[in-house]
């Protein structure tokens, strides 16, 4: 197995429990921190594909990554005004508290 | 080099996984800050120095920060009650669904012939290679970048403002 076998099975490994974390919990912020987990494991891939690609010298998964982090820090400042936003109008975190619009 | 790697795998999925599973909110948050800085740690590990800097100031820094401010605003009553697993079929179905998607993914990458470049320690990028690729190449996305993070942060304020009181009530 070589090393980027391994980086691309920690990152798989990263996404699934973000990913179990979104679906199996129903508190809004432990939702959106598997959300960010799944994207912090999409920027790891970034960073290993970059690593042992062919064309290392140009740096274009680091760009990728940097970009990366700042659409998800703007992505986790959203979603958090959106939760405290919710809170107020319903007093509570949960998932299935929020559902005027569920038909 | 291979064993570093293990080492930054094991915090990383570890705390992650505790952070996933805690019954306290603010643990949660903490432990996700630990997972973060293994992931800053991997990008050392890896090369990209500046991305790991920049790792560590976005989220272990700022973005858990935000996290825990919002974990304290939205907290109902005095005592931090457990925030207990919503129901079994919820979780039961969560675990499945991360399971299978994490089955599928590992067959495909344990099956595909994954070819490596020749050449195994490429220099790491400097910072001003990286400056000269952001301003160079990529400056339109930059400026756009930096559009989207202002647009971001007045739309959070916002939001998370508090409604007028001539405001009817929802």
């Amino acid at each position: 197995m070589n090393p980027l076998q391994l980086c691309l099975i920690l990152s798989s490994l990263l996404f699934c429990v973000g990913l179990a974390g979104a679906l199996a919990r129903s508190n809004t912020i432990l939702v959106l921190l598997g959300i960010e987990l799944m994207l912090n494991a999409a920027n790891l891939n970034f960073i290993a594909f970059w690593r042992y690609g062919p064309h290392a010298a140009t740096g274009t998964g680091v760009v990728f990554a940097l970009f990366a982090i700042a659409i998800a820090a703007a992505e986790a400042a959203v979603g958090l005004a959106l939760v405290i936003a919710v809170h107020r109008h319903r007093k509570s975190v949960r998932l299935q508290d929020a559902n005027t619009l569920k038909g | 080099m291979t064993l570093a790697l293990l080492l930054i795998a094991l915090v990383l999925l570890g705390s992650a996984a505790a952070a996933m599973l805690s019954r306290n909110l603010i643990h949660s948050a903490l432990l996700l800050v630990g997972a973060w800085a293994g992931l800053a740690a991997f990008y050392l590990w890896a090369g990209a120095e500046f991305v790991a800097f920049a790792q560590v100031l976005v989220y272990v820094g700022a973005v858990s920060m935000v996290v825990l401010f919002a974990v304290l605003l939205t907290r109902q009553g005095a005592t931090a009650a457990p925030v207990e697993f919503d129901s079994y079929k919820r979780m039961v179905g969560g675990l499945v669904t991360a399971g299978g998607v994490a089955g599928v993914l590992l067959g495909a990458i344990l099956g595909t012939p994954l070819a490596i470049s020749a050449h195994p320690a490429p220099a790491a990028i400097s910072v001003k290679q990286l400056g000269l690729q952001l301003m160079g190449p990529h400056a339109a996305a930059l400026l756009i970048v930096g559009v989207l993070l202002t647009v971001a942060l007045l739309g959070a304020v916002i939001i998370a403002a508090i409604d007028r009181p001539e405001d009817p009530a929802p």
